[in-house]
């Protein structure tokens, strides 16, 4: 480089030249030119216009030039500097467009090709549906409550007015567990409703109570298309003061229509269970004939066997000697409880024919399902 | 219980026309289940009538004999009609269906040439009406049926519908044709004819048959009636025959049918003695040990000192309420007859019941509860029946024993009925409901008390009902149940729906959101979720291979199973999903991943009896702990097992196979749910591959295994018929702790230092020992720290060497990070590495 020359000398400073200029222009215009992609394009870009081009050099000979010189130079250089500059920026912009056009046509692929690559996993209808009920209740301000299902006796028969010698007892199909000798009177059985898990609740905590439980249960039926064995319900139990039986239908109401839609129609239906008094059954109207079938043997409904109702679960208003066995003052609280299949309330809800086809486990069952039912 | 409406209708008055769908509607209203309603009719369609039979000619040239008959059926002439059977006569009256006609089964009647002759018609055979099952010749009528052109459904009763009723076990009166007609009655409000007022208790005068009550608590009413002179050869009409058969019992003899036809019709059910093959006064009492009866059926029963028996002086003739003896049985000789009509606790049947696995129809009353005041007008009734179907004669007399079962009232407080309902229900309408079913009613004044149990001794002054319960309602015993009766007339459909205010809730408890947060992450995972049953094969843990001394051999066993060959409770998640592995395999599912969340039964040696404490109060604790200490433990696990390709072979290359690794994935992703990390470590434990199986624990209790994961035994596998690599996965989900929040950690803006490592390792070091060893080595500026390669070459490392490559990520949180910094962390790492594993530098 050289260095400051009060002595001008033109000669020492030729790249400043009109000549020089032009001819480093020149050469760094064809060669932005011929620049045939964006990657050649670089390439003149380093060699035409970099720290190391010739015009670059040029410019740092600025400081050698005595001041009478420098501005006609330095109009030069910089007219010199803006062309190639503009023919840069117009290159890369025809070249990006080209490439835009031509290369990433050429990359085009087939979108829809699968990307099945993965498995897909399912969780199983039965545990959505519980936990989409569980969320309506907790809604309302309700506990999920939760008990053993290989149950006490005591918990599951005794405390829920259902005596040893009583006739539902034996109604109930219940699995006894055997004891440490063999016998059969282990005090133990597989629990064969969630109501043992109201009495739990009753004797661990102090009104007012508002749970829900579900949970599996268990009875010795045989599987086939409506019945299972093993099975899940959900038991509802709420103890305060001043608990009407119109708490329940209205909480039987709400249940029914987030199951179910606004549409659903309910009734409650006299019944018997030991552990309410009075007690009902909970019937939905048909969805499949809207009770037009009833009477009308020419237009028949399987799904209510032309009854116009179909039965969900079972209700009531808890017997006062349930209270008095689980330590509650029934002179004063009152409560209802109700319980319901959740096997039930999926083939209503999902359509479900076959019970045989929730507990067999095949995949085909479950994914259909994803992560909710 | 199967009622036939003609039949409610003798004791109810029951709307002309009305409907057996609406009375079976006016049924279920007040609460009783009608499952079905049915007709002997219902199959039959078009013009069957009654005909009568002018003229035969027999046709003689066919292989059988034919006969071709003119039939007057109440048209301006006969029909023609050729017929097969050859059990009648000119002048019978028989039922000829005509064409137009369909019988059950679709049978179209058309008017059609058979045998050479026109037939207009057919003569029908009870098969043919769909009746029953006779078929060995056409139906022939008795005169009184009616005449030629009648309708032949009304004229057989054909049409008459029958109500099939579930009946509840509080609603024991309703097993009779007067309960179910009393509570017709109440819920149509039309007029209800009593038998017990039909057939009063007065018989003839003279002594009865001598019984004695030894057991007054089990058999507080004895009553017996004799009649002599029964005609063997009567048989029962065929109107009694039909109801029994409509009601779903079959016809024996004349007294047996009427026994069973009058219980049905009454609720009380009755026993018929062979009066010649009795000996002696007949004696309610327990059974004595070692004694013995054949019953009815067949059975020679060893009797157990619980048992209630009528015997006597030969000993039992009769397990009581239940079954009757072989030794006194009627036979096709029996003349004279005792019949026996009894009150038994309720309690005592039910376990003889259970005891002899044999219930009956006598039982199932008993077992509900049985009037005490219709066994005398059930005995006269049936006395008036034998007299009139069988020419027997009243012998007069009747033995009435026992206390008789008490009456005891209730206090139903006025306002209660109102209270549960939260409807308005005034006191007229409360003793109205309650008189409705039978209830007499005293207005009083005390205090109030809500249960079956003494009122407060302060509970305040209130007006009063002292009920007392009809005798067929001993199911009504507190005031609650005296409610019920209320609201239930009332119509539960009047009680206005509210909904209740709950205390503000606090959501889902942190176990319920870890177990949704678990399947949600097994699922996302690939896997699809099963619910299997508990139930397993004695065999299982042999299966598994597990150990003699396995913990998880402890199974508890069920007393009755459904299924002989799987007696046990689940100990383990696996063998259940196993089964379903291998059940989706052969329904041609090859690449199946599964996961089951659900509980295990642990089993005990020396396990109490759970004991049973009063329900009159509140269990105390000790009763209470004693229940829990009998239950055995139900951990909640989480399973998975996965075979076939983890990902699928495609366009992008090909199939990944599951491995081992999958399985201890699935247990680290359940652990990151819980916001838990888990310590893996080799194990050998059945069923897993001993050289590919890690035993699982969390880091920050490293002593306390919680799970295994691997690849399955080649020998499991084989035994279970699953495909070699099979992998699976269990832990106790209940060992993982509940996330705490998590802590928000200090994201610094500073650029990372990146560092990879290669170190050469024995083979027997493991991965995680190194890595362990160099995180602690690396110090705190080390903020991420991967395996990314493992590099066996034992030329180049030396024989049983391997390369652990890692990549560590360096970043400070206040500055940017010098060469010498990143220098430092990499000797420290090296250093602690080198000290616990032996690790050197790859060079």
């Amino acid at each position: 480089m050289s260095g400051a020359n009060d002595s001008y000398d033109p000669k020492q400073v030729s790249a400043l030249s009109p000549e020089s200029l032009a001819e480093a222009s020149d050469a760094a215009l064809a060669a932005l030119a011929a620049a045939a992609d964006l990657e050649a394009l670089h390439d003149a870009e380093v060699a035409h216009i970099g720290d190391r081009s010739p015009l670059a050099l040029a410019r740092r000979e600025m400081g050698a030039l005595p001041p009478s010189a420098r501005s006609d130079a330095g109009k030069r250089l910089n007219l010199a500097r803006t062309a190639v500059a503009d023919a840069h920026a117009a290159r890369e912009a025809e070249l990006r467009a080209e490439r835009d056009a031509r290369v990433l046509v050429e990359e085009t692929v087939d979108v829809t090709l699968p990307w099945d690559r993965a498995r897909l996993g399912a969780r199983h209808p039965l545990t959505t549906l519980q936990e989409r009920i569980a969320d309506v209740f907790v809604a309302m301000g309700y506990a999920v409550a939760e008990g053993p299902e290989l149950e006490a006796e005591w918990f599951n028969f005794d405390a829920l007015n259902i005596g040893v010698d009583h006739p539902a007892r034996s109604m109930m199909d219940t699995f006894f567990i055997q004891a440490a000798d063999g016998s059969p009177d282990s005090g133990l059985v597989m629990r064969t409703h969630t109501s043992p898990v109201q009495a739990r609740t009753m004797l661990t905590s102090t009104p007012p109570i508002y749970v829900i439980c579900p949970g599996r249960t268990y009875r010795t039926d045989e599987l086939d298309a409506t019945h299972t064995p093993v099975f899940h319900q959900v038991e509802g139990l709420v103890i305060d003061e001043g608990i009407t039986m119109g708490h329940l239908k209205g909480t039987l109401d709400h249940f029914a229509q987030s199951m179910f839609g606004t549409e659903v129609v309910t009734r409650l239906r006299p019944s018997y269970f030991p552990f309410t008094e009075p007690s009902a059954e909970v019937d939905l109207r048909c969805f499949v004939c809207h009770g037009d079938s009833v009477g009308h043997p020419e237009r028949p409904c399987r799904t209510c066997s032309s009854e116009g109702w179909i039965e969900w679960g079972g209700c009531g208003m808890v017997n006062p000697r349930v209270l008095i066995a689980c330590g509650i003052d029934p002179d004063r609280y009152q409560g209802f409880a109700f319980g319901m299949g959740i096997e039930r309330t999926m083939m209503f809800r999902n359509s479900a024919e076959d019970m045989r086809d929730m507990v067999e486990g095949d995949v085909r069952f479950t994914l259909a399902f994803g992560m909710e039912a | 219980m199967r009622a036939p409406l003609s039949w409610l209708r003798e004791y109810v008055a029951l709307p002309e026309g009305i409907s057996a769908r609406a009375v079976g509607d006016a049924l279920v209203r007040v609460g009783l289940e009608v499952e079905r309603v049915e007709s002997a009719a219902d199959g039959l369609s078009g013009p069957i009538v009654l005909g009568r039979v002018l003229e035969i000619e027999e046709l003689a040239e066919f292989k059988k004999p034919i006969r071709f008959c003119l039939v007057d059926v109440g048209e301006d002439a006969p029909r023609g009609i050729v017929c097969g059977a050859r059990n009648f006569a000119v002048g019978d009256l028989i039922v000829a269906s005509l064409p137009g006609a369909t019988l059950p089964g679709g049978f179209a009647i058309a008017a059609r040439k058979t045998y050479g002759r026109v037939s207009d018609g057919m003569i029908c055979s009870v098969r043919e009406l769909g009746m029953g099952e006779d078929h060995d010749g056409i139906l022939v009528l008795p005169e009184s049926a009616g005449v030629p052109g009648d309708d032949a459904v009304t004229a057989l009763g054909l049409d008459d519908a029958v109500l099939d009723i579930a009946i509840t076990p509080d609603r024991g009166y309703c097993l009779s044709i007067r309960g179910l007609a009393r509570e017709a009655a109440v819920s149509l409000d039309v007029q209800f004819l009593d038998v017990a007022s039909v057939f009063p208790p007065e018989p003839a005068p003279g002594e009865g048959y001598s019984v004695r009550i030894e057991d007054a608590a089990r058999c507080p009413l004895f009553s017996v009636r004799e009649i002599t002179g029964l005609d063997p050869a009567a048989t029962s009409p065929e109107w009694m025959v039909r109801r029994l058969g409509q009601a779903g019992m079959r016809s024996i003899s004349l007294a047996v049918d009427v026994t069973n036809y009058v219980m049905l019709e009454t609720g009380q059910p009755l026993h018929a003695f062979d009066r010649s093959k009795l000996s002696g006064t007949l004696v309610a009492r327990r059974a004595a040990p070692g004694e013995e009866l054949s019953t009815l059926d067949g059975s020679a029963r060893a009797l157990d000192p619980d048992d209630t028996v009528v015997a006597d002086d030969s000993g039992p003739v009769a397990l009581a309420g239940v079954m009757g003896g072989a030794s006194t049985e009627i036979d096709a000789a029996t003349t004279s007859i005792v019949l026996e009509a009894a009150s038994w606790e309720a309690a005592g049947i039910g376990r003889t019941v259970r005891r002899h696995k044999l219930p009956s129809e006598a039982a199932k009353r008993f077992e509900r509860g049985v009037d005490p005041a219709i066994a005398g007008p059930a005995l006269e009734r049936a006395v008036d029946l034998l007299i009139t179907l069988g020419g027997a004669s009243d012998a007069g007399g009747a033995t009435v024993a026992g206390p008789g079962v008490p009456r005891p009232s209730i206090s139903l407080e006025i306002a209660l009925p109102s209270r549960v309902s939260g409807l308005v229900i005034s006191a007229e309408a409360v003793a109205q409901c309650l008189a409705a079913v039978g209830c007499e009613t005293l207005e009083q004044f005390g205090p109030a008390s809500a249960g079956p149990h003494a009122p407060a001794p302060d509970a305040v002054e209130v007006d009063l009902l002292r009920v007392v319960p009809p005798t067929w309602r001993p199911d009504l015993t507190d005031p609650a149940t005296l409610v019920e009766e209320v609201i239930r007339l009332v119509g539960y459909d009047q009680v206005p729906p509210s909904l209740p205010t709950p205390p503000p809730g606090r959501g889902l408890t942190g176990p319920q959101r870890l177990r949704r947060t678990v399947g949600r992450a097994l699922a996302a995972q690939g896997y699809v979720e099963v619910l299997t049953y508990p139930f397993v094969a004695a065999s299982a843990a042999d299966d598994l291979g597990l150990d003699a001394d396995d913990p998880r051999r402890r199974v508890v066993t069920v007393a009755n199973p459904l299924a002989d060959t799987e007696p046990d409770l689940r100990a383990s998640l696996l063998p259940g999903l196993l089964a379903t592995l291998s059940r989706n395999l052969g329904r041609g599912a090859r690449d199946t991943a599964l996961f089951e969340t659900g509980l295990v039964f642990l089993g005990s040696t020396d396990a109490p009896t759970a004991p049973r404490p009063s329900v009159q109060q509140r269990p105390s604790i000790e009763e209470l702990a004693a229940i829990e200490a009998a239950i055995p433990a139900q951990p909640r696990h989480v399973a998975t097992v996965a075979v076939g390709s983890a990902e699928a072979p495609g366009w992008w290359g090909p199939a990944r196979p599951v491995t081992w690794a999958d399985a201890v994935e699935s247990a680290r992703a359940v652990a990151r749910a819980a916001g838990a990390t888990l310590r893996v470590e080799p194990a050998a434990v059945a069923p897993w591959h001993p050289g590919r199986c890690a035993a699982l624990s969390l880091d920050t209790a490293p002593d306390a295994v919680i799970g295994w994961a691997g690849e399955l035994h080649p020998a499991v596998l084989e035994r279970l018929g699953l495909p070699p690599r099979t992998v699976a996965m269990e832990l106790d989900l209940d060992a993982l702790p509940v996330p705490p929040p998590a802590v928000a950690p200090a994201i610094s803006p500073f650029p990372p230092a990146l560092l990879d490592l290669a170190l050469v390792v024995e083979d027997s070091v493991s991965a995680e020992d190194v890595r362990s060893a160099l995180a602690a080595g690396a110090g705190p500026l080390l903020e991420s720290l991967r395996l990314f390669d493992v590099f066996v070459d034992a030329e180049r490392l030396g024989a049983g060497r391997k390369s652990l490559a890692f990549a560590l990520r360096l970043r400070a949180p206040d500055r940017t990070l010098t060469a010498e910094d990143a220098a430092a962390v990499r000797d420290g790492a090296l250093a602690k590495a080198a000290e616990l594993t032996g690790a050197v530098l790859r060079s």
